[in-house]
């Protein structure tokens, strides 16, 4: 399954939109229960099953998702899996142990539904570059019409019941993926990351070996869902991304006035690695990515475009490798393929 | 330094999180890293709740559950004790239940207990008022404690309208 799906590139990593030098992608995600029903980590394996009935064909009568593809857990592969999280499909979560999850994807990717994860529903919306208002309207849209069909359960006081109190209310995590070379080169974004904390949003870097942080590549979230209405959340993040990309494109300028040679350096390096070398491991990539990501956002570099740079940075991903080529393999087998799919690709 | 999962291998992946002005630290093994799924950014890891939770469930709230110790919900037949444990609720009944310990718990993890954002569409017209009312109550709370008297009468005039419509 999904061999055809890994060969495009999903539309949220198009490199389209406001910022997307540094914005990678805006995502919302709405979590709702089925009223009645036990929440899917207690509920038995009849509960679950009969909620991905209801789920399912609530999503046909939805005029909007008409065409989509609707599977289930237990038609899924480990890889399959994997694919999956990768493409931001679904989540850590809903890889563990419990039968009877069910995925719905819709067309272009754009809008998606998690089944039975830890709520009876996740809809996410996600869009390329900073556009997190559309991604809560195709969110909102979808959640709209499905009430027609379900009736989500819901509390006056503490709005949209969830089965982790993180969650209550309105039920949404809004989110930004943003890449932030020059603030993580100048050493500024542990203030930064800071700053953001105390206006309620979280900051999340992923760390590899080393202090590097993987791919420069951070999410930020908000963290609070009840007490303000989704409007307010949004602009919040909005705002607060607006910022943080005049204080990326502050310290790049800074690096460029301060080591322009090195970090040009560094960026035909890069290039140069991803366009010769023979093997590459897949945290390599991301960190070699995001010097040429830096090197367009700075016009040191013309192509490749952001477009490919971002499909380059799914298609390196060990689950993506696999169905790409359509075949299992190990890491080192993984490492030369992945080397010559890149070099191919940005020598095209 | 050794993972913090499976204390044998050395840490290689260290993940950090502010929460609420907190920081909440993670060093795992590479392996242990990638059973909870934090192997890259892509894949779209979710920070451990059960840490974050016993960072906010502090002992007061945990003492106040105890005297509910025998309570389950009946719908479910959740604890507040399993869900201290687990941080996941068992059903939409169980806010009724174990209302007030949650109330207190919501207030911690979001600074409100108050939901102010949309309605689903069914709920829309009977909720309005209510709404309203749960607000402007809490505007006169902010009044008077601010001593803005003035102020406080005038909400209290608008509450006191609200109900007549009602009525």
């Amino acid at each position: 399954m999904f061999e055809d799906m890994a060969k495009r590139s999903a539309s949220w990593l198009s490199g389209q939109g406001k910022s997307p030098e540094i914005v990678l992608s805006s995502r919302v995600r709405l979590a709702r229960n089925i009223t009645t029903f036990p929440f899917p980590p207690v509920a038995d394996t009849d509960t679950r099953e009969k909620v991905l009935s209801y789920v399912e064909s609530a999503i046909d009568k939805t005029g909007h998702l008409k065409e989509g593809t609707f599977c289930t857990s237990g038609e899924l592969t480990d890889l399959d899996m994997s694919f999956l999280m990768e493409r931001h499909l679904i989540s850590p979560e809903f890889l563990k142990g419990q039968s009877s999850r069910g995925l719905f994807v819709g067309k272009n990717e754009s809008v998606s539904i998690m089944v039975n994860e830890e709520d009876h529903l996740r809809i996410q919306a996600i869009r390329s570059g900073l556009d997190i208002r559309s991604s809560w309207q195709m969110a909102n849209k979808t959640d709209d019409q499905l009430t027609h069909s379900l009736e989500f359960d819901y509390d006056p006081s503490f709005g949209y019941l969830t089965s982790c109190p993180t969650n209550v209310g309105t039920g949404m995590r809004a989110s930004v993926l943003v890449h932030l070379p020059g603030l993580v080169l100048t050493r500024e974004i542990q203030k930064v990351i800071g700053r953001i904390s105390k206006v309620g949003l979280t900051v999340r870097g992923f760390y590899g070996e080393g202090t590097d942080v993987l791919g420069n590549l951070f999410q930020i979230s908000n963290q609070a869902t009840l007490g303000r209405s989704e409007e307010d959340i949004i602009g919040d993040l909005e705002r607060v991304t607006q910022q943080i990309i005049e204080y990326e494109q502050n310290s790049r300028t800074t690096l460029y006035k301060d080591a322009k040679e090195q970090i040009e350096d560094k960026i035909w390096r890069s290039l140069g690695i991803l366009t010769h070398a023979r093997v590459l491991t897949s945290s390599e990539v991301m960190n070699l990515l995001s010097a040429l990501r830096l090197g367009i956002g700075m016009k040191t570099l013309a192509r490749p475009p952001l477009g490919l740079i971002n499909e380059l940075l799914l298609l390196s991903q060990p689950a993506h490798l696999q169905k790409f080529y359509g075949r299992e393999m190990n890491s080192n087998e993984r490492d030369s393929v992945r080397a010559e799919l890149i070099r191919s690709k940005l020598n095209e | 330094m050794l993972c913090q999962d499976c204390g044998k291998k050395e840490a290689t992946v260290h993940l950090t999180q502010i929460v609420n002005n907190e920081k909440v630290t993670l060093d795992l093994c590479d392996e242990c890293a990638e059973k909870r799924g934090f192997h890259s950014p892509l894949q779209g890891a979710s920070f451990p709740l059960a840490e974050f939770l016993a960072s906010i469930m502090d002992k007061e709230l945990l003492k106040k559950s105890k005297n509910h110790a025998g309570q389950r919900c009946p719908r479910c037949g959740i604890a507040f004790s399993d869900f201290g444990k687990a941080g996941r609720l068992g059903c939409g009944n169980c806010y009724k239940v174990f209302r007030d310990e949650l109330r207190e718990l919501l207030r911690k993890i979001h600074g409100s207990d108050l939901h102010r954002g949309k309605i689903p569409p069914a709920y829309g017209d009977v909720m309005k008022p209510i709404r309203e009312e749960k607000r402007l109550e809490e505007e006169l709370q902010k009044a008077i404690e601010a001593e803005n008297f003035e102020m406080a009468a005038q909400i209290r005039d608008k509450i006191k309208g609200l109900s007549r419509d009602k009525g």
